[in-house]
């Protein structure tokens, strides 16, 4: 049988933010293969394990196909979790929806907006969450509105908002190539965005760009890097306030652009008089001639590019660690032109589109603050509502959505795709706060550990059965096509939010509908185009063959490679004096060592997707990875079985010992249900952006017996770094 | 603009600019030379030598993606030398190799009137397939060794350096250092190696079992060691069908 001749569809991938171009071969709507289009801006031709191989949970058999609805009715305080089917009871479309509006209805008109909540999603598409926050916030005039972007780069948004009021990334990944000296801080690259890594080895290899590591693993990348500052946890403030105090010092700071570009540099420079390299090698363990050194190569940088992840906004100062970053680009200038810039790398495929798209609880669409009258009124006009009709106090975020269910709280959750009992921090806590809400809403593929708590369970499509866009982290909307058709009773996120809002408008009453009557997604992306003016000039013909970056201003605007070429969002950008922190919980007696979280290449965050892949045979249990050293210590061998644990929690699972994570300090992936990281993690809080700690909590381990552990899967050994 | 130069290709006069290839320039000019181990995405090797020309003066023919054109140079693309060579090259492949899969290459085979039992005693290179994890099998009775998934592997893409050639002359074939399962080697499964295979060698396991005979239904139902155990025979009843 030859294949070769069926024309593949060319989408987007839903994996991470890079925003790859994939092609989908396919026979009798069974995706048999996928390659990448070699003329693609953003992947060319290449892909990584996950968007080559990973997209089989489309047809994985524990997919639900059918609306369910929980037999036994669930009570606040004692909600239970069913992953069994035969606790729910198949149901049609209709009776779903209409149950759905009902419940939610009776509970706003109880208890008020207040009562009520959703959890928009990065993995679906912008018309997606477009349409779902306007549900709450039209109907509901509710702006408990917030999705796991909270979870991730909260600490950068606020951080790059308040110092140059935008918090996208700057610069394009293509302009990796002009890069002649990278910063990577708190980002596993290679794993977590393997295209961009890519991309920054040729760099380095082809063009002889120098890369300076700055993380308390040993990343693959640090294979490619000149030099490696191995911070302890935590401590990323006083690295970069380090490196700005030699800046400083030694001259080697941009004065022209300081004084043209920016503001409160004189307070700035005063509060780095203290980081000096001695200091900061006493508080962060890395030596004072690496901060020297790392300082003179990015300040001499012709093109000098700052790349970092979720290392650096996962913290209870992650807003000031980003600032740290904002201070340095600003003091030198590499930003603003080709091939530099402030560049947060973005999680999910969609995350900068969800955040674009308003799924945030303090801005409409478009970052446009809900407590500002002006916009207020704006999306009053644009939705059709009464004046003073839209709710203009702040909504509440992700983590604290769960931390208020209880009477006179949230009452009802709406949850379209996340999986908050995987990647909330202290899990037992999130169990708890999930058990007291009377109403759940799930919206998803599986019945994840999340949606077992439901009362609704909605089947949604993949991305290969839907149309709509993307926003990938370098900002560009890119189509997403509909390649196969929907399996079984399965219906496109748009389609049921639009059914559910209608059900719920009619109940309501409203005298004034804000239009739900969508026929295709292309009119939702115009619509979502009038009232974001970064997204005014998207349109789906525009995008057919490769996306636009936004901000895209008009039908002619050619969209935007870099940002701030002349000027910052906010005028100029500010500078923050910043002083040191430690972290929440330090390592002591009976915790002796720092636990540190994050993803590995095979698998995705809370693992609804990938471990219903065949991708799951690659990885198949969580490992802990500990320090030859401390393994010693504590008297582990490589591959023994071992109980963690933190003040909060405890998981078993296998030992790793391997020299990629620092002595002080063990690492395991919080994909793995069965053994939850966030069972162990701290959720104490940035006081600004509100993200949790999610990479440093004080644990403990020992060795237990091979039967305590929870799942039974074949050793999987990985022969690479 | 590089510098300019002056070259004959085929009887026509034509400018182009310097440090190009004889091959960029005959494509911009409308010339098509066949290819086999040359990608745009690679880095150019002439390893299968079917892009060879005619340079007027030089001893041999010379393999048009990597020879760098230059001023006064007189060049033949198609000719009864040129010809002759490509359809020893094919019938050679065709002798050694499974080209089933691979269309292009028959094309060009067809095209130069290769005749694929000129060598009718030659032995035939059938390894058997390696199947040893669930994301794609390798069927290196298909290859030809055009090196492009050692290059993709290596610095034209990936930077895992998982694959090379392994034993020499005929016994050549691509390989995983010691022959280890890929899952023991460096290979992160990124399948760049997939996407720049020209006859199909290289193969995702749903694409191989589906030709294998399986329904699709089928495949989805396999258990973690069904679609990880070594040698896979498709079952009776569904190739039946």
């Amino acid at each position: 049988m030859n294949m070769i001749s069926n024309k593949p569809i060319t989408t987007t991938c839903p994996f991470c933010g890079v925003g790859c171009n994939l092609e989908l071969h396919i026979k009798d709507d069974f995706i048999y293969k996928v390659t990448a289009p070699f003329d693609s801006v953003v992947n060319k031709g290449t892909l990584c394990v996950k968007g080559r191989f990973g997209y089989d949970f489309i047809y994985n058999k524990r997919r639900i196909l059918n609306p369910l609805i929980r037999k036994t009715p669930q009570k606040p305080g004692a909600r239970s979790q069913a992953f069994n089917l035969e606790e729910w009871q198949e149901v049609s479309w209709d009776e779903a929806l209409d149950y759905t509006a009902k419940r939610l209805v009776e509970i706003y008109q109880r208890d008020g907006s207040n009562a009520m909540a959703v959890y928009c999603c990065a993995k679906a598409t912008n018309e997606d969450n477009y349409l779902l926050q306007k549900l709450f916030r039209a109907l509901f005039r509710s702006n408990n509105v917030d999705h796991c972007t909270r979870l991730c780069h909260a600490g950068s948004v606020v951080a790059l908002q308040k110092a140059i009021g935008s918090a996208a990334m700057s610069n394009t990944a293509a302009e990796i190539m002009d890069t002649d000296v990278f910063i990577i801080t708190g980002s596993n690259t290679t794993e977590t965005h393997p295209i961009i890594s890519i991309q920054m080895k040729a760099a380095i290899e082809k063009n002889g760009a120098k890369l300076i590591v700055v993380d308390p693993r040993r990343i693959e990348m640090v294979n490619y890097a000149t030099l490696w500052l191995a911070e302890k946890p935590g401590s990323d403030v006083a690295v970069f306030s380090g490196m700005a105090h030699v800046i400083l010092k030694e001259n080697l700071y941009n004065k022209e652009f300081i004084d043209n570009r920016t503001e409160n540099f004189q307070n700035f420079s005063k509060a780095m008089e203290k980081f000096t390299p001695e200091y900061v090698e006493s508080i962060t363990g890395v030596e004072k001639d690496k901060i020297i050194q790392a300082a003179r190569l990015y300040a001499n940088a012709k093109r000098g590019a700052i790349y970092w992840a979720l290392g650096i906004s996962q913290s209870t100062h992650g807003t000031d660690n980003a600032h740290s970053l904002i201070n340095l680009a600003l003091l030198t200038g590499h930003v603003g032109k080709r091939g530099t810039g402030l560049n947060p790398l973005r999680g999910q495929n969609n995350v900068q589109g969800a955040s674009d798209a308003g799924a945030m609880p303090w801005h409409y669409p478009g970052y446009q603050e809900v407590d500002d009258e002006q916009s207020a009124l704006f999306f009053e006009k644009a939705w059709n509502i009464e004046p003073g009709g839209l709710n203009r106090e702040k909504g509440l975020t992700t983590t604290e959505i769960l931390s208020n269910a209880h009477p006179g709280g949230v009452r009802s959750l709406f949850i379209m795709g996340e999986n908050p009992m995987m990647t909330e921090p202290n899990l037992n806590a999130a169990h708890k706060h999930m058990q007291e809400l009377e109403f759940v809403v799930c919206q998803d593929l599986f019945i994840n550990e999340s949606g077992a708590y439901a009362d609704v369970f909605l089947p949604a499509t993949t991305f290969a059965e839907k149309d709509g866009t993307f926003t990938n982290t370098d900002r560009r909307v890119q189509r997403v096509r509909k390649a196969i058709e929907p399996r079984g009773n399965a219906r496109p996120d748009w389609e049921i939010i639009s059914d559910l809002a209608r059900k719920i408008e009619k109940l309501l009453g409203r005298p004034n509908s804000a239009y739900w009557d969508y026929k295709h997604p292309e009119e939702i992306m115009d619509e979502f185009g009038k009232v974001v003016p970064s997204y005014r000039g998207i349109k789906y013909a525009r995008i057919e063959k490769t996306g636009l970056q936004t901000p895209v201003l008009d039908d002619n605007h050619p969209g935007t490679p870099f940002l701030y070429a002349e000027s910052f969002p906010i005028g100029k950008a500010i500078f923050f004096p910043l002083d040191f922190k430690p972290i929440d919980e330090e390592a002591d007696k009976d915790f002796p060592l720092i636990l540190n979280t994050g993803r590995v290449l095979e698998h995705w965050h809370g693992g609804t997707l990938t471990r219903n892949s065949w991708l799951d045979d690659l990885f198949s249990q969580a490992l802990v990875e500990i320090n030859p050293v401390d393994a010693e210590k504590f008297n582990i061998n490589h591959l023994d079985v071992v109980k963690v644990k933190s003040r909060r929690g405890e998981v078993v699972l296998r030992a790793n010992v391997t020299q990629k994570t620092v002595t002080g300090v063990i690492f395991i992936p919080f994909h793995f249900a069965e053994a939850a990281a966030n069972f162990l993690t701290n959720d104490a809080l940035d006081p600004e952006a509100l993200i949790p700690e999610f990479k440093a909590c004080a644990v403990k381990i020992e060795k237990v017996t091979e039967d305590q552990l929870p799942t039974k899967q074949p050793y999987q050994p990985r022969g690479r770094y | 603009m590089g510098e300019t130069i002056k070259l004959t290709i085929n009887q026509q006069e034509i400018e182009c600019e310097k440090d190009q290839t004889i091959l960029q320039v005959a494509k911009s000019v409308g010339v098509d030379i066949p290819t086999i181990c040359f990608h745009d995405h690679c880095t150019a090797n002439a390893l299968c030598r079917i892009c060879v020309v005619e340079v007027k003066g030089a001893r041999t023919l010379i393999a048009s993606c990597v020879a760098k054109v230059s001023d006064g140079m007189v060049i033949e693309t198609h000719n009864e030398r040129i010809n002759r060579s490509r359809k020893t090259i094919m019938e050679m492949m065709l002798s050694t190799s499974d080209l089933s899969q691979s269309p292009q290459l028959l094309d060009i085979a067809s095209a130069y009137h290769a005749d694929e039992n000129r060598f009718n005693d030659a032995e035939r290179r059938n390894p058997p397939i390696i199947d040893d994890n669930s994301m794609f099998v390798r069927d290196y009775e298909k290859c030809i060794l055009c090196w492009r998934c050692v290059q993709v592997c290596a610095e034209d893409a990936q930077y895992a350096f998982a694959i090379n050639f392994k034993g020499r002359g005929y016994h050549t074939q691509i390989s995983t250092f010691f022959e280890k399962p890929l899952t023991e080697s460096t290979c992160v499964f990124c399948g760049q190696c997939i996407g720049v295979c020209p006859t199909e060698a290289l193969k995702p396991k749903r694409q191989w079992l589906l030709e294998l005979g399986y329904e699709s239904d089928q495949i989805m139902q396999m258990t973690r060691n069904e679609r990880n155990k070594k040698t896979k025979k498709p079952q009776t009843s569904s190739a039946e069908k």
